[in-house]
Order: C-alpha cells, then sequence, then structure tokens
C-alpha cells in the first residue's frame, strides 16, 4: 500500500494552499473477520484536494470509504472530518460528508421526481429539480418508479441527489459505473467544480485517468 | 419537525404502495384471536375472562410481525446510511419510522378490536379502558420490537430471532394492559395501570431511539 | 491524571489470561470446601423447619443459585456496557465467558425452584409465582444474548450489537422484577401460597450465608476459565499465544 502524489504537469497554486487539512486518516487499520484489509494508512486531505483511491476488487476501498464516511468502524487508527470523529459530528457540522456507495440510496417505491424532493427536504436545499434532471438526462422519467429504471439511469439518479446537498467532502465509491461516456463527462466536471469551489472529494474507483488532475493524493490498496 | 414530517410521510407513502405487506399484521390479528374459541372452546364467561389476555397477546404477535422488518428495506437499497449522513439526527430518524409504521399496522388494530371485543362476549363499557390502554402500550412496544429489528438489521434471516430479544422486554406492558383492561372489564378504577403503561411509554420513547440508533450504526457496518 | 500500572494491565491479555490462571484453582479449592461444609451443615446438620419440615433445606441451595444467576446477568452486562462504551476487548470477553454461566445457573435455579414447589405447593410449576415469572424472563434474556451473538459470523459487530442487548435488559430486570410482583399481589387472592421462604431461624444462617459465599466463587471460578478460554479464542493468532504453545510443546 503506497500513497503519494501525482507530479502535477502544471505548477499549479492548490499545493500552496495546503494550510487547512480537513479529513485526516492516521495508522488506521482495518481487519474483517481474519485477515486485516490495510495496516497503518495515512491520509491527509484539504480543501481543493482529491483522494484518489485504487486497487483491485476486495482489496478494501469500500471498507475504506465507508471508515472515512463513519459508515464503518476502523479495528485500530484514527479518522478525523474537520476534527470529528466522522460517525460523531458535532451539530453544525452534520451533514458536511456526502457518500455515494453501491447502493442507491433511493427507495424503489417512489419515482425519480419524488425521491429527489425528499433528498432535497432532508438536506434543505431548495434547488431547480427540472434543470438537475435534465443535466443527467432523467426528464423523462421523472415519474416513473425507481424499481423500474435501468442501472444506469439509477446510478444517474443517485449521482443527482450530490446536488440536493451542501456537503464538503464527497465519498465517491466507483461512482462511473454503468454509466455512459455523456454521464462521467458529467460526474467528472461536478467533481471538478466540487473541488473549485474548496471541496474535498476520495473516489475509489477502476479508472484512475479520467480523475487524474492537479491536487490528486493517490491511494493504491 | 420538518425531517420528521417528511420522513413520516415517506413512509406512508410507500406504504400505501405496498398495501398487501401492510395489511399482513392485521389479517394476522385476526386470524390468532379467531383461533383462540376454536381451541379452547370456551363458554361466554370464559371468553369474557380470557378475551383481553388474548387480544393483547394477538396485538403483540402481529406488532411482532409488522415491526421486524422496519429496517431492512432502508437499509437493504442504502437510504438508511443517507439518512445517518443527513443533517437529521439518527434518533428522529428512528422515531419518525416508528411513528411511520404505528400510524399503518396498528392503528388500524383500533378499528378491529371493538369487533373482536365483542365477538368475545366483552361488554362495551370495558372498550374505553382497552382503547387507554392500547394507546399507551403500543408506542412502547413499538419502540421495543424496533430496538429487535434495529439489532437484528444485519442479518439476512433475522426475523425468527426478534422474537425471542424482544418478548422478555414485553412482559411488564403485557401485565399492566391486561390488567388495566381487566379492571376497566369489572368497572374497578384503572388509573393505576395505566399511568404505569403511560410512564413506561415516556421512559421509552425517550431512550429507545438512542438505544436503536446505536445497534443501527453497528448494523450498517 | 496518570492511571495506575494496573489499571493498563487489566486491558492486557496476557496478564489477565495468566492472572485468571492463578487464582481461578484457589477460587475453585475455597469454593469447594464452602459448598462441602456447607451442604454438610444444611443438609445434615440444621434442624428441620416447624412448618416446611425437611423440604425447607433446598433453602441452601435454591436461593444462593438464584442469587448468583441475576449476579452473573449484571457482571455481563456491565462488562459488555464497558467494553462498548471504552471499546475494551477484554470485556467483552468477560461477557461472553459469562452468558452460558449465566444462563446455567438461571436454568438450575428454575429446577431446583420447581423441585421446592412439588412438596410446599402440590406442584412444579406454578405460572403465577413472580420470582418463578422473573427468573423465566432472565431465561429468556440470557438465550436472547447468545442467541444474537451465535447470528453474526463478524465477531466485532456481535460484541457489539449484544452489548447494546446486554445493557438494554439490564435496565428492565429491574422493572419486569417489580411489575411481576405487583401481578402476582393481585392473583394471590385469599389462598396462602408458600412462595416466601421461611424465616432464617438463628441456626439456618450460618449454613445460608456459607453456601452464598461458596456460589458466588464458584461463579468467579468458572467465570475465570471460561474467561481464559475466550482469551485463547480471541488471541489465538498473537505471538504470545504461540509461544505459549510452543512452550507447552518444548
Amino acid at each position: 500500500m503506497r500513497v503519494g502524489q501525482n507530479p502535477p504537469l502544471v505548477p499549479n497554486p492548490w499545493f500552496l494552499m495546503q494550510s487547512a487539512i480537513e479529513l485526516r486518516a492516521r495508522d488506521l487499520s482495518v481487519r474483517r473477520g481474519e485477515r486485516y484489509l490495510f495496516e497503518g494508512l495515512d491520509l491527509e486531505l484539504g480543501p481543493h484536494q482529491l483522494g484518489l483511491v485504487v486497487g483491485a476488487n476486495g482489496s478494501g476501498k469500500t471498507t475504506l470509504l465507508r471508515v472515512l464516511a463513519g459508515l464503518g468502524a476502523a479495528t485500530s487508527g484514527l479518522v478525523t472530518w474537520r476534527g470529528s470523529a466522522p460517525d460523531r459530528l458535532a451539530l453544525e457540522q452534520r451533514g458536511e460528508i456526502a457518500y455515494r456507495g453501491h447502493l442507491d440510496g433511493l427507495k424503489k417505491d417512489l419515482t425519480v421526481l419524488e425521491n429527489l424532493r425528499f433528498h432535497a427536504a432532508i438536506w434543505g436545499m431548495r434547488t431547480d429539480l427540472d434543470a438537475l434532471m435534465n443535466a443527467l438526462g432523467l426528464n423523462g422519467v421523472a415519474n416513473v418508479r425507481v424499481r423500474h429504471l435501468s442501472a444506469g439511469q439509477q446510478r444517474r439518479a443517485s449521482l443527482a441527489t450530490l446536488k440536493l446537498c451542501a456537503a464538503k467532502l464527497w465519498i465517491l465509491d466507483e461512482p462511473t459505473t454503468n454509466l455512459d461516456s455523456d454521464g462521467r463527462e458529467t460526474i467528472v466536471g461536478w467533481i471538478g467544480a466540487h473541488l473549485g469551489r474548496g471541496g474535498t472529494a476520495v473516489v475509489a474507483t477502476h479508472q484512475p485517468d479520467e480523475l487524474k488532475q492537479r491536487g490528486v493524493v493517490l491511494v493504491e490498496l | 419537525m420538518a425531517p420528521f414530517v417528511t420522513i413520516v410521510l415517506r413512509d406512508l407513502r410507500i406504504a400505501v404502495r405496498r398495501w398487501s405487506e401492510a395489511a399482513n399484521p392485521l389479517l394476522f390479528f385476526v386470524i390468532v384471536t379467531t383461533l383462540f374459541p376454536l381451541a379452547l372452546s370456551p363458554s361466554a364467561d370464559e371468553m369474557r375472562e380470557v378475551g383481553a389476555g388474548v387480544l393483547w397477546v394477538s396485538a403483540l404477535l402481529s406488532s411482532l410481525l409488522a415491526l421486524e422488518g422496519l429496517f431492512r428495506s432502508d437499509a437493504d437499497d442504502g437510504s438508511l446510511e443517507q439518512l445517518m449522513l443527513s443533517p437529521v439526527p439518527l434518533g428522529v430518524t428512528v422515531l419518525a419510522k416508528i411513528a411511520a409504521h404505528w400510524l399503518i399496522t396498528i392503528l388500524p388494530l383500533f378499528a378491529l378490536v371493538p369487533v373482536l371485543a365483542l365477538s368475545y362476549s366483552m361488554p362495551i363499557t370495558a372498550l374505553p379502558t382497552m382503547f387507554c390502554a392500547l394507546l399507551l402500550a403500543t408506542p412502547t412496544l413499538s419502540v421495543l420490537v424496533a430496538l429487535g429489528a434495529a439489532l437484528t438489521v444485519g442479518l439476512h434471516r433475522g426475523g425468527a430471532i426478534v422474537g425471542l430479544l424482544v418478548l422478555p422486554l414485553t412482559a411488564p406492558l403485557l401485565i399492566f394492559g391486561t390488567r388495566a383492561t381487566d379492571l376497566g372489564l369489572h368497572d374497578e378504577p384503572t388509573a393505576g395501570p395505566l399511568y404505569l403503561l403511560a410512564a413506561l411509554a415516556a421512559f421509552t420513547l425517550a431512550l429507545g431511539p438512542v438505544a436503536i440508533a446505536a445497534a443501527l450504526r453497528v448494523g450498517i457496518e | 491524571m496518570r492511571l495506575p500500572r494496573w489499571f493498563h494491565l487489566l486491558g492486557s491479555p496476557p496478564f489477565v489470561y495468566g492472572f485468571a490462571g492463578n487464582v481461578a484453582p484457589w477460587l475453585g479449592a475455597v469454593s469447594c470446601v464452602l459448598l462441602a461444609v456447607g451442604a454438610y451443615w444444611g443438609l445434615v446438620v440444621a434442624p428441620p423447619d416447624r412448618v416446611q419440615h425437611e423440604a425447607y433445606r433446598i433453602l441452601f441451595i435454591h436461593p444462593q443459585i438464584a442469587y448468583v444467576s441475576i449476579m452473573a446477568y449484571v457482571v455481563m452486562a456491565v462488562a459488555a456496557g464497558i467494553g462498548y462504551v471504552w471499546r475494551i476487548k477484554l470485556a467483552y470477553a468477560i461477557a461472553v465467558a459469562a452468558a452460558p454461566i449465566g444462563a446455567s445457573f438461571t436454568a438450575c435455579a428454575l429446577a431446583t425452584g420447581s423441585l421446592w414447589g412439588r412438596p410446599t405447593w402440590g406442584t412444579f410449576w406454578q405460572w403465577t409465582d413472580p420470582r418463578i415469572m422473573s427468573e423465566t424472563l432472565l431465561l429468556f434474556l440470557f438465550l436472547g444474548y447468545l442467541a444474537l451473538r451465535a447470528a453474526f459470523e463478524d465477531r466485532d459487530k456481535a460484541d457489539r450489537v449484544s452489548a447494546i442487548l446486554a445493557v438494554v435488559g439490564v435496565v428492565d430486570v429491574p422493572i419486569i422484577h417489580y411489575s411481576v410482583i405487583w401481578w402476582n399481589s393481585l392473583h394471590q387472592g385469599p389462598s396462602i401460597m408458600k412462595l416466601d421462604k421461611p424465616s432464617i431461624s438463628p441456626e439456618m444462617l450460618p449454613p445460608f450465608l456459607i453456601m452464598v459465599a461458596a456460589f458466588t466463587l464458584c461463579f468467579f471460578w468458572l467465570l475465570l476459565n471460561g474467561l481464559r478460554g475466550e482469551i485463547v479464542e480471541r488471541e489465538r493468532d498473537s505471538r504470545w499465544i504461540r509461544q505459549l504453545v510452543e512452550g507447552t510443546r518444548g
């Protein structure tokens, strides 16, 4: 397991702005059952920074992302988001972490629009849902129950909810699976925009090339 | 308050679309209360004596049936972890889901109780006490069964074990509830057990969600 | 605030394994002696009761076993709670070791209680007796804990989930106990039931207390032995266990 920095193709100012480290993992080890998935992992990410997690299937990418999001417990070590453990965030910090994993997080018996409306209400965002669905090509299926959508449409609907929260940390587990090239382009653009706004992101992917850009921290499991 | 209502409405909407699932516990309630006289062949007087107990046990068992999968569908499609990451405290989410389930599966019981009570030769004067007792006891019951559901949410075949976990905890409810109904049947003052039921309800509604949230966090890993 | 050294040692599996190994045989020996003394005194030497004659002698066994069963649950719940809050693996090991012992004691309490019931009430089982009901529900609580543990494959998850159950149960035990007593006091009516233990005359008190001490030590002896087994199970991949095994082999 190796943590390194992707050499920048163009000298950039982002590296100089690393004073505020927001996501910190120190000596993180996770054991599931009898074997250790990874041991002694250190990671530090600040605003505008992207952590790219690569590795073979079963190497622990999903587990690492879930531990960083506060959805799983580490065997030893420390994870902090802005000073608090991600599963025990302070009241004003709640909602700062967004996680999209293999599960969509959508209710299959509700329509796309109903799911998006619910998400917006829970996360307290007022957005133009029509424009959002348009951006991902979901306008045609707005009133279709999620159960009847294709895998790609479900994935797009699930990623649409990213725009419905004001999260500062995006943790995405293979977000571009099941997406066609248009969808992939949109998501990569969103991640870039999120980083540009000062957000932080951790993305697990089998195709690191489309996301390798300035300020990327590579985590190999 | 608003997120609470949003979640309740969402669960209600889903339940309406899957109304056959919501009807199961009610059917079960009717079947169980019908089977007892078949098995016991009691006289009218005996019916009156056992009526309260039978109705309470049936209500308990149908609650178990209704609530043991309370968190399973949300855990399976990933919406539970989304709610855990949202700004809404997990305790509020839990209470909202329990409230929605109570409205869907327990409230209709109240419509069935008079019919069944009369079939057990219980006088109409006993009904107000029975309603009161059920109204006070069913929230506690829902919280306890939800705790069982939360403890087993990580298991695939968790259903059978929820009964074993929950039934010892519900013994006081059963005792006070049947006692209150019996007293009401004989026109004696029922304030004692009703106050105790109210106290249990206050206690479990206040502390239950804490334990349920803790169990969910472990189960979701 | 610097914690004393023994505090850190308590969290170290090799230390506790060794400590338990040294202490347990003594506990076992003392409890055996006390059991022998108390049994002889209570079953042979003490005079018969005025009302229950010889049948009362179970007074020297049954209440002690019942008391230990409740204590076992409290030990299990407190240990599980400590493990959950402070993430101490050894505390979980104590809870896991205590559970089957507590369940067995509870079953024995029910068995000895029904043996007592036969000559005094005329029946082995009396549904409306508060103590039988409380003890039965306690048995279900133990079985629920064991069943929940067994249902999880990941030991860490099993530890934490069952800890939540154990703590909720321990809060519920007094509630169950008082509600059943209250319920029974309504059902008792005019009939006189011999549920209360006979008033203890001074001659009966020493063996009674000796047996309390005996069964308590017996519980802790069994607990320490079970704990050692649990520690080996959990730590079987660690170096100190391997050294231990090689040491005995070599």
